[in-house]
């Protein structure tokens, strides 16, 4: 199958308006006739579910959670962007879509990411209606601050839950549906296989996680947005229940998987403690408009601090190396994430780590602080005041900005942030790769869509910080229920689709004999234990920095750690109840098939991008090293049976709107 | 350290349900207590038992799904935060660690740890939501100036998490702190006034259908709330309340 994008004709600023205008339509009372199932309600999968039940489709929710509310979107801290240009300081939708590309280094579509950016405002001024509770300054108005990788103030934020605030509106608007009865949700709920009739996606094998029954559920169109695959990685800051499932059961299905090794991993989060963690703490990036990351900048002073004999106030500041400020000087300690981990990696590896475990760096408020106490002060009129007040009024300016992080910080590792700086390291995040589709967020099965973090459209190699957000919105508010609907055109006469078909049969069948499979095993080890290995071999060879032996070691041992799981794993209970253990083990059988090919994309990419860094290429001060020339395009992976089997499909990238240049943020 | 954990075991919503007494070791104070039932879990399944059930997602404190009463206290003996965030150091070497699921009518235990919270859903479902269209085709966002203090009272109310905490904490598991940060926080601004007292009267009367109890203004939920949920938010909710059926 070739790939075609379909990215519509004319002027970038044009194609969204012009397209929105000529695709199909279905008219009210045909739409009462269709049904469409959306797997996954977090910011992509709730808005899309809204909306199209609004527009008078019979929608059908999954989700694996007992609330939609609960999707992992909710965790999100920092904030969204949008070009409203609010605060005037030379915002646009040109300068939003110049960013995300250049953010993205080069390696995403220019057409999705224009319409993104033209959206974006929009999402603002839907959420607002929808109540959506945004920071506001003294006179009324909505609040900005900046992220990483852009030189204007276009994040609108609710505090450090902004992510929360924005799926509990679209949580909302669902509810809204629900009322009407124009939403059936399926809470507690897992989709395990994608049902195929005559080439089209007609319906899900889905898992009640309650009665452990299998389902069928069939529909005219299906939207996967199920998030990411971070946790193939095992630790990482998404949510214990996210997983790749969905995503992976279409492409085993017939949907192309796009560039599964780009992967975000997250300057700041708090550092590993032990070998017992489940998961990691992200720290927003929001923090980077006012912290200041340093290590001791002599090597005596990091060991010292290591063992306990000196603390990090304690060093002067002649001493400390704020190495993102002097290696990026104008972009500072707002460089891109991809930028800040890997030197945050490099000093650690140079051997600055400050924590036991030598992987950590500081993240330091003391600077923010008394700059905050100071303009306090002055306009309190305080004109005498003691370094200890100003300290006192600072600490207050910061707590009112970023409280609910500092304490969740201080509940973790059990020390003051306000008072001692904090300790952060690199960890998992967001994944840029996922499911292909085209400019009309369909997969390459026809009547099957992805959507949010699911695919892989607008953020190339690198996401810029609070765009996944916005990009999760967009897709469900304002494109899917166009592109939607030009496919459903042709099925207003189609009627309802009967579960009662082989093609229901052979895909409820196949689900059984893996669950029955896994059961039957009797192994010796527990699903946790190879999801562990499975996260050491990816965070090893496949994480910050990649090359190319490891990389081939990294495919023999996943490949070798598979087949053991199949014969040594261990799954008490029985099918037919509450089984988190089988549960865990659907969802790590499908990583250990997603890692290989995750190594394998990374393997192929012979250039350093974004995310992805292959330590040989590299320019002589460490910089990631593009090859435009031969990799300017999406790899799209097609299923043939096994990971090492899988196709390589190319999606060459054009830039016709933007020069193309090296990526800089000195 | 060294632990005795006294765990509520229950196959299914039929089953009568016990208290289950495991022992437990080699615990470290920088564990979370959720880490720690996995220590547990791991070992049982090693040994060929069934884990103990419990909902737990995010582990960050803000997905609202891990529930534990524990040593009788909704999310353990930690304020502000949930059982996810609460971490070993707050035990000692010797403790017995009583561990139960939120105990409500409305809530029903499914298995083990872990209970049906969809009566929420439902409250929500009634009138939790703005009837405005997701299409876009609405004012500029800054049309409507909202003062700050309004804006921020709004958001410490949408703060809720919906875990149940405080219907759990409640002598009469009644949902009104839940219901109520709904309420109140459309209720602060603009756009929501516009439906206020639909949206007031019809969650109280879902908020009763499902067998929640009345409040009596103990005030333990908002001692509980993870989120610090204001109780200013039931007053409100009783203000709210009283002009709309003046109004009906």
């Amino acid at each position: 199958m070739s790939l075609d994008s379909k990215i519509p004709q004319g002027p970038i600023a044009e194609k969204w308006t012009k397209h929105k205008t000529l695709i199909d339509l279905v008219n009210p009372a045909n739409k009462r006739n269709i049904d469409v199932i959306v797997v996954g309600t977090g910011l992509a999968g709730g808005s899309t579910a809204a909306s199209l039940a609004e527009l008078g489709y019979n929608v059908k929710t999954f989700c694996y959670q007992d609330s939609p509310r609960r999707a992992h979107s909710i965790a999100a801290q920092g904030g969204i962007n949008a070009a409203k240009n609010y605060q005037g300081d030379g915002d646009s939708t040109y300068r939003l879509f110049y960013d995300t590309i250049k953010g993205g280094d080069y390696r995403s579509r220019e057409a999705n990411v224009h319409r993104l950016a033209e959206v974006s405002g929009n999402i603002i001024d839907q959420c607002v209606a929808q109540g959506v509770p945004f920071a506001r300054e003294y006179g009324g108005l909505l609040d900005n601050r900046s992220f990483g990788g852009v030189q204007v103030s276009r994040t609108f934020y609710a505090k450090g839950q902004t992510g929360q605030q924005l799926l509990l509106g679209a949580y909302s608007a669902m509810n809204r549906q629900i009322n009407r009865g124009k939403i059936k949700p399926y809470n507690r709920h897992e989709m395990l296989d994608l049902v195929i009739v005559d080439g089209k996606a007609r319906g899900i094998i889905a898992r009640n996680l309650v009665t452990g029954e299998l389902e069928r559920h069939s529909a005219h169109a299906v939207v996967i947005a199920s998030g990411g695959y971070g946790n193939v990685f095992f630790l990482s800051t998404n949510a214990m229940g996210s997983n790749v499932t969905a995503a992976w059961k279409i492409h085993k299905k017939g949907a192309y998987f796009a560039n599964p090794c780009y992967t975000q991993i997250h300057p700041t989060c708090i550092p590993v403690s032990g070998d017992h963690q489940s998961k990691l703490t992200l720290m927003s990036e929001s923090l980077r408009n006012d912290g200041r990351i340093w290590v001791p900048a002599k090597l005596e002073d990091a060991q010292a601090i290591r063992e306990g004999r000196l603390k990090p106030t304690q060093i002067k500041e002649e001493d400390r190396d704020y190495f993102l400020e002097r290696r990026y000087p104008s972009f500072g300690n707002l460089v891109p994430r991809d930028v800040a981990s890997r030197a945050a990696k490099e000093r650690c590896d140079a051997g600055h780590g400050v924590n036991k475990t030598g992987e950590a760096v500081y993240l330091d408020f003391g600077s923010a602080i008394m700059r905050y106490g100071k303009e306090k002060a002055i306009m309190q009129h305080l004109h005498d005041a003691s370094d200890e007040k100003i300290r006192e009024l600072g600490e207050a300016v910061v707590e009112a900005k970023y409280g609910n992080l500092f304490q969740m910080y201080e509940k973790i590792v059990d020390q003051n942030p306000y008072k001692t700086p904090m300790m952060i390291y690199p960890a998992v995040h967001y994944t840029m790769g996922g499911v292909w589709v085209d400019y009309n967020l369909m997969t390459t099965i026809p009547g099957c869509y992805a959507a949010g973090e699911a695919n892989f459209s607008d953020h190339g190699a690198n996401r810029l910080g609070a765009s996944a957000l916005m990009q999760g919105l967009a897709d469900g508010y304002f494109v899917l229920p166009y592109t939607i609907g030009d496919y459903l055109a042709d099925d207003i006469r189609t009627g309802a689709i009967s579960t009662d078909s082989p093609e229901f049969d052979a895909a409820e069948k196949q689900v059984q004999e893996t669950i029955d499979k896994l059961l039957a095993n009797k192994g010796s080890k527990p699903v946790d234990h190879f999801h562990k290995r499975l996260g050491k071999i990816m965070w090893n060879k496949c994480g910050m920095s990649r090359n190319e032996k490891e990389l081939k070691e990294a495919i023999a041992e996943i490949k070798a750690l598979r087949e053991e799981f199949w014969r040594d794993v261990r799954v008490p209970g029985s099918a037919h109840e509450l089984n988190q253990e089988l549960e865990k083990a659907m969802r790590v059988a499908d990583f250990l098939e997603l890692g290989e090919l995750f190594a394998k994309d990374a393997l192929h990419r012979n250039e350093s991008c974004g995310g992805h860094f292959r330590e040989e290429y590299q320019t002589q001060d460490g910089e990631a090293l593009r090859d435009d020339e031969n990799f300017m395009y999406v790899a799209a992976w097609e299923y043939k049976g096994a990971p090492e089997d899988a196709v390589l499909h190319k999606e060459p990238l054009a830039y016709e709107n933007i020069q193309v240049k090296t990526r800089s943020y000195k | 350290m060294k632990l005795t954990l006294k765990i509520w075991r229950q196959k299914n919503a039929q089953d009568k349900g016990r208290m289950v007494t495991y022992p437990i070791d080699g615990i470290d104070g920088d564990m979370s207590f959720l880490e720690m039932l996995d220590v547990l879990n791991d070992g049982l399944v090693s040994r060929g038992e069934e884990p103990v059930v419990f909902d737990h997602d995010c582990r960050e404190g803000i997905c609202g799904s891990c529930s534990l009463q524990i040593n009788g206290e909704p999310h353990g003996p930690d304020r502000l935060i949930t059982t996810c965030q609460l971490h070993m150091r707050k035990f000692s070497d010797g403790d017995t660690i009583v561990i139960e699921p939120f105990r409500a009518k409305a809530f029903p235990v499914i298995k083990d740890l872990m209970v049906d919270r969809s009566a929420f859903d439902r409250i929500q479902q009634a009138g939790g939501f703005i009837s405005v269209n997701t299409s876009g085709n609405t004012i500029d966002a800054n049309a409507i100036p909202i003062p700050k203090n309004d804006a921020d009272h709004a958001f410490n109310a949408a703060a809720c998490i919906g875990c149940g905490a405080c219907v759990a904490a409640c002598k009469n598991a009644s949902a009104m702190l839940f219901t109520s940060a709904k309420v109140s926080q459309y209720a602060l601004l603009p756009q929501g006034r516009v439906e206020a007292t639909q949206r007031v009267l019809n969650m109280v009367a879902q908020m009763d259908e499902e067998g929640f109890g009345n409040c009596t203004n103990t005030g333990a939920c908002e001692i509980e709330c993870p989120k610090g949920i204001s109780l200013e938010n039931i007053a409100r909710l009783n203000r709210e309340l009283l002009s709309a059926q003046l109004k009906g």
